[in-house]
């Protein structure tokens, strides 16, 4: 038990209705974090659906060799927004929106440092994004979501304008968001939580907090000089003025390898979280796996033109390149161990939140194992902007982040409604969501070390049976999505009601109501224990809650 | 133990029978070939270790039905976290070297192509950055000589990086077609002819936008960059034919911008290139026979006609890239250049 509320909760018992919201609050200017930890999240599953139609566009597309469905034109288009939406629409407010909701009820604050910094941050991200899928209507970008010069100074310069004015309006937004996480995490902890009892969901947005605030000014800058290469006719990435586009592909890395790493650190912290409190065990190497967040943080700065192996780097680069990539798979290795430890011995409860956490671990390992791959020079030189790159990053990126993001939701959902998710539909959700995943990726592998490219809309003809097997992957994977929009939107009011703790967890956010307050606590929580202490026998039994009450265990039981 | 006996065979199995790589043309394909097995295998080992573990863990460690009690307060351990900590350290650092020593026999640190001038097209005026390809070799202006320390590309093998190639080619990526022109013939083709057995050198340009030359069977990769020369060199060791591929998104058609690599007998070379020559004296002939398909357009046919009005590259384009020493016909060709890119020029 992590905390001792000075009153017993039944002394009041006005209160908890007083801090309901209504739904019209999460349309305005809302100050409230949790407010705005939910705008985010449901923005982000928006763009998620359109970006995922973009997708299954793209793999329609490939289904044939030839370009038949869409023009190859318009195929640039959906491919550039797909790859932008995904990421900075999609994936990063995600994880800041589990960040915002989460960090100050498990640090025991009322709030955020700065909230009305806060809301500004979250609503610059919708006007953004309506703004880049509008593009299309125009004349989308064609130059991939990397958009290197000279191409992107070339092809589809409206929406080009349209996508770097989007990325810098997200870059602040971010930024914005990167201070709030940090000066929260830092200043704003109830006075008995220190720093090594903090969950490791903040270790890691203090590790994701420093990536943004370091990386995303310079690619502000590159976006900026882009912008004038693009709009006033400069030349400083502009090979026909003397310019040089290896100077833009340094800056874009520099913020955009870490970003790889702002996208799925806040999902190594919420695994970490859920895998333990569904194992029943504590997590296993604290210390470890919340330095080796700042290890990974560290490293993802000085790791970025491995990029660029193949493009206007030399050998020496190459060389140093390589091997602080390699490295990386250390930190990362400790956590992935450490969780299988905690899993190890463990009495696990296979619901939703535990499949999704489960195989994120091992989805994500493929994409870790391909990662140092193709961190190696001359293997990369032969994969690099191939399918291999395709797949590697989307066990990256969907296989971590996106199972993350599903495994967080199933486990956050009583806490932010109240009310459980319906079991079954989550575990189809599952079930689909793994199928979909190795059909449509792991055969990328395969094609872009027998010689396709990426980024294309026709391919040489013998590719194409592998070709439709990830055709019949996105299909999978588009309506895989379908029992979770249906068990998300039905169980927000007609889901079991799930009561303060259904999960019996130990962090702070779990000792209050759900769904919280508008004050978070009532009273501010004293800690007694870590945030872990599953099993530790010094806690006298009679204050062990029932790890499962009957009421809240109905056929579409969480527990099985 | 049994599990860890089987898992290690399992993923040595794996490492060398995989069968993911195309064929290996030259003796630099095998050793990044081996590499890859080296990583597949210790890859192959983790990976069944990570997944066995995650399934018994589904098995074996569920929790029974009415079981409310919690797990065994393990909160870590310190012996073992070192462990699995400095065995990854090792190997990383072990791949890294070896990365490292396949990549300097592969030429990666040819110190000649370290002292090549780098030439620098300052003018991409449309015309000038295609002629300056095929004209080739024009030596740097001696003021660049301190650009020289940007290497790009794949140089010589340590022990033949000293001599002089066999021959050089230089290839010119523009949207979306690559062109080989051979300087000591003064050959112009639309697809590369070399001989088996021999060190080749390509230097590798780009007119308009990245394009990046990829020969997958060679395990070969560089970025075209306009303004930037590279080089990849390598010895063919197998006759074939072999596809040439872009791999950096240069426009609509990227998917469509290949090529082919014929991979000749010194015997068959020479015929091709004496035929080549001979064409080169009177450039009209083959020009004037459209029916005549080259080998070009035999290639690309299938792809001319399923994107037929699509593509820039239609067949009667690729008709013309064959005698592409014909200056006409090179400027017909020449891909719509932007015009605000060109009003930015600086007027010199």
């Amino acid at each position: 038990m992590t905390i001792q509320a000075e009153a017993p909760k039944s002394a009041q018992p006005q209160l908890p209705h007083a801090g309901e919201r209504k739904w019209q609050d999460y349309f305005t200017f809302n100050t409230d974090h949790k407010v705005i930890g939910i705008q985010y999240l449901v923005t982000s599953f928006a763009f998620f659906s359109i970006g995922g139609v973009m997708a299954d566009v793209l793999r329609t597309e490939l289904r044939t060799p030839a370009s038949d469905f869409i023009s190859p034109e318009l195929y640039n288009q959906v491919l550039t927004l797909h790859g932008t939406i995904m990421i900075f629409l999609w994936i990063v407010p995600a994880g800041a929106g589990f960040a915002n909701y989460l960090i100050p009820l498990m640090i025991g604050a009322r709030d955020m440092a700065f909230p009305k910094m806060n809301a500004m941050a979250f609503w610059m991200v919708p006007p953004a994004g309506i703004l880049l899928v509008l593009s299309i209507l125009v004349e989308a970008p064609q130059s991939g979501w990397t958009s290197y010069p000279p191409l992107s100074l070339m092809t589809g310069k409206v929406g080009e304008g349209i996508w770097i004015l989007t990325l810098l309006i997200l870059g602040t937004s971010s930024i914005l968001g990167g201070i709030n996480f940090f000066t929260t995490i830092i200043k704003m902890r109830v006075p008995s939580m220190k720093l090594t009892s903090m969950p490791l969901f903040c270790w890691a947005m203090l590790s994701t907090s420093a990536l943004i605030l370091i990386g995303t000014p310079v690619l502000a800058g590159a976006l900026l000089l882009l912008g004038f290469d693009l709009i006033a006719g400069t030349n400083f990435f502009n090979p026909t003025g003397g310019g040089d586009p290896v100077v833009y592909q340094h800056m874009f890395w520099f913020y955009s390898h870490p970003a790889v790493y702002i996208m799925i650190l806040p999902l190594f912290g919420a695994i970490s979280e859920i895998i333990p409190v569904h194992s029943r065990k504590p997590i296993f190497g604290y210390l470890a796996i919340a330095y080796s967040s700042l290890a990974i943080s560290f490293l993802g700065l000085i790791v970025w033109a491995h990029h660029m192996f193949t493009s206007g780097t030399p050998a020496w680069l190459r060389m140093f390149f390589m091997i602080t990539t390699m490295v990386i798979a250390v930190p990362t290795g400790i956590k992935v161990f450490s969780w299988l430890a905690t899993m190890w011995g463990g009495k696990i409860a296979l619901n939703s939140a535990m499949l999704f956490a489960m195989g994120f671990v091992g989805e994500f390992v493929i994409g870790g194992i391909s990662g140092v791959m193709v961190a190696s020079v001359p293997f990369d030189i032969h994969v690099h902007d191939t399918y291999f790159i395709v797949a590697h990053m989307h066990y990256v990126l969907f296989g971590g982040s996106v199972f993350g993001i599903y495994a967080a939701i199933y486990h956050w959902y009583p806490k932010m409604t109240g009310r459980m998710m319906n079991e079954p539909l989550g575990i189809a959700h599952f079930t689909l969501t793994l199928v979909g995943t190795n059909l449509t990726f792991m055969p990328m592998h395969a094609l872009g070390m027998q010689g396709m490219n990426r980024r294309v809309a026709m391919y040489d003809p013998q590719f194409q049976s592998l070709n439709e097997i990830c055709t019949a992957g996105a299909y999978v994977l588009a309506v895989s999505t379908l029992p979770f929009f249906v068990n998300a939107i039905w169980s927000w009011s007609k889901g079991v009601p799930a009561g303060d703790n259904p999960w019996n967890a130990l962090t702070l956010e779990w000792q209050t109501t759900s769904p919280p307050a508008i004050e978070n606590f009532e009273t501010l929580p004293v800690l007694t224990g870590g945030p872990y202490d599953y099993g530790v026998e010094d806690f006298p039994d009679d204050m062990l809650p029932p790890l499962t009450s009957p009421e809240l265990q109905p056929d579409s039981s969480a527990f099985s | 133990m049994l599990a860890g006996i089987a898992l290690t065979l399992a993923s040595l199995w794996y490492g060398q029978n995989h069968g993911l790589m195309p064929v290996e043309a030259s003796k630099d394909a095998a050793l990044v070939d081996d590499l890859f097995n080296a990583m597949m295998t210790v890859g192959a080992g983790i990976f069944f270790l990570v997944e066995g573990v995650i399934l018994v863990c589904i098995f074996k460690f569920r929790r029974k039905k009415g079981d409310t009690t919690d797990g065994p307060p393990i909160e870590g351990n310190i012996p073992l976290e070192i462990l699995w900590t400095a065995i990854p350290v090792v190997i990383v650092l072990v791949i890294g070297v070896y990365s490292f020593e396949i990549y300097r026999v592969e030429g990666g640190f040819d110190p000649e192509a370290a002292e090549q001038p780098a030439i620098v097209q300052v003018a991409m005026l449309p015309g000038s950055g295609l002629e300056a390809g095929l004209m080739d070799a024009q030596p740097a202006p001696k003021g660049m000589k301190h650009h020289s320390h940007m290497a790009l590309g794949v140089g010589g093998s340590p022990e033949s990086a000293q001599n002089a190639p066999d021959l050089t080619v230089n290839v010119l990526g523009l949207q979306y077609a690559w062109i080989f022109t051979y300087p000591d013939s003064g050959v112009t083709a639309g697809e590369l002819h070399i001989p088996v057995g021999k060190d080749i050198k390509l230097t590798i340009k780009a007119q308009d936008v990245i394009h990046a030359f990829w020969l997958p069977q060679f395990r070969l990769k560089q970025d075209a960059i306009p303004g930037q020369d590279a080089e990849l060199r390598f010895k063919p060791t197998l006759a074939g034919e072999y596809p040439i591929v872009c791999a950096e998104l240069c426009g609509a058609y990227h998917g469509a911008m290949a090529s082919k690599l014929y991979v000749m007998e010194q015997d068959d070379y020479d015929a091709w290139l004496q035929q080549q020559v001979a064409a080169l004296d009177e450039p009209q002939t083959v020009a004037s026979k459209p029916d005549e398909i080259n080998a070009d357009a035999a290639y690309l046919a299938p792809f001319a006609s399923q994107f037929a009005d699509q593509t820039g590259v239609d067949a009667e384009l690729l008709q013309q890239l064959h005698p592409l020493h014909n200056h006409e016909l090179m400027k017909a060709m020449q891909p719509p250049v932007d015009p605000a890119a060109v009003s930015a020029l600086p007027a010199a």
